[in-house]
């Protein structure tokens, strides 16, 4: 409260892991990555929170047995967080993002893009973003399944596939299939 | 109240009376902020609300969080606006014990307050010194923590943590804190934003 900062207020350096400010990184469940981002990219900050004398005067004033049990609670977090994370990870690598050129007429086609959800990509936004770099119509639209997708008009699943390679660099290539689906109107028709 | 998180919807500007009325309305609310209120909402920039589930509205202003406000209640203050503007927001702190509970989502309980890591105001603890800024109410918090009147039932409250410098978490009392000394039990606080809930968590690009 001592540096009362003048006009644009006090600047606050908030974890870059955990997004808390980094003396509530311990509570945050991820601790030991805090303390290494910390330790990386502000390290007075780190020397004046992790030290020892710190950690000592802070866990002087709490009873052993409170000690022992917010040990407990903290490890059971970070478990908790390690699981999560371990369990995202997996769902990412199994996700595959499909790319489907549809037939719509004799030599005319759509494409859909389907999967992208699962890379935590805003649908939407990439819509848009294909609607941009390939000139044509794209939009988010809800398949029968309950999910969404997102639909480009045009053949354009290889430059889809090269786009998203080459902007979204989380998706791994071999999570990307390209599929061809040809009947629509003339599986029905015939 | 706002354990899970949040997705982000669409903005929307205000209209400038509608933002002169939010800005009076802060005033009134927070008087100590007076000397700051250009540095928090700059006339020129242009106020946003977005709509949060709950009836729930953020005011949003150059993509920083300013106030969140359910239905019609008092406006409170997002927590990285208290981590601006410390001195400007009514404080109680919490015993370390407390915080790990506080910050995952309980109910802020007067023992938390009450025991020797906690601070409660104590009028009289500012006496002698100078108003922060032109406007605003002679009142704050002394070097131990402890804000120099005592908080009504329904006022909007900073929660610092001991041995920590910046706040954990805002709310509204639904205590005095008066009766919280007296009591020494029972909840304190409802309505609370804290660090690293669905609000904070909340990307606004």
């Amino acid at each position: 409260m001592a540096d009362v900062a003048p006009n644009p207020g006090r600047s606050v350096i908030y974890c870059g892991v955990c997004t808390l400010p980094p003396e509530y990184c311990e509570y945050g469940g991820t601790n030991k990555k805090c303390q290494e981002w910390l330790e990386k990219s502000h390290p007075e900050l780190y020397q004046r929170i992790w030290s020892v004398e710190a950690l000592e005067a802070a866990t002087a004033s709490l009873s052993v047995e409170a000690q022992e049990r917010a040990a407990k609670d903290a490890k059971k977090k970070a478990a908790k967080a390690k699981a999560a994370e371990e369990k995202q990870a997996e769902k990412l690598s199994n996700s595959v993002v499909t790319i489907k050129r549809i037939e719509r007429n004799k030599r005319k086609y759509v494409t859909s893009v389907s999967g992208l959800e699962a890379f935590g990509l805003e649908l939407k936004k990439v819509a848009k973003d294909f609607g941009k770099k390939f000139a044509t119509g794209s939009s988010v639209t809800k398949t029968p399944s309950g999910g969404e997708e997102i639909v480009v008009q045009g053949d354009v699943s290889d430059e889809i596939e090269e786009f998203l390679l080459e902007k979204y660099k989380e998706i791994p290539e071999d999570n990307i299939e390209l599929v061809e689906d040809k009947k629509k109107k003339g599986a029905a028709a015939g | 109240m706002f354990k899970k998180d949040l997705s982000a919807s669409p903005r929307q500007k205000l209209k400038s009376s509608i933002q002169r009325h939010i800005r009076q309305s802060v005033l009134t609310t927070y008087p100590l902020l007076t000397p700051f209120i250009d540095d928090v909402m700059p006339k020129k920039a242009s106020l946003e609300q977005m709509k949060l589930p709950d009836r729930v509205s953020l005011y949003v202003c150059d993509n920083q969080p300013l106030f969140f406000q359910h239905d019609t209640d008092a406006l409170l203050p997002h927590l990285k606006l208290v981590h601006r503007f410390p001195q400007c927001f009514p404080t109680i702190r919490i015993d370390r014990g407390a915080i790990r509970f506080v910050l995952s989502g309980a109910t802020l309980m007067a023992p938390g307050l009450t025991s020797k890591g906690g601070r409660l105001p104590e009028p009289n603890a500012r006496e002698g010194k100078e108003p922060i800024g032109e406007g605003a109410p002679n009142e704050g918090a002394d070097e131990e923590g402890r804000w120099s009147r005592e908080l009504e039932k329904g006022e909007p409250v900073v929660v610092m943590a001991e041995g920590k410098e910046e706040a954990a978490a805002v709310g509204i009392l639904v205590m005095g804190t008066k009766e919280i000394k007296e009591k020494g039990k029972g909840p304190v606080m409802e309505e609370t934003h804290f660090l690293g809930d669905g609000l904070w968590n909340l990307s606004l690009d």
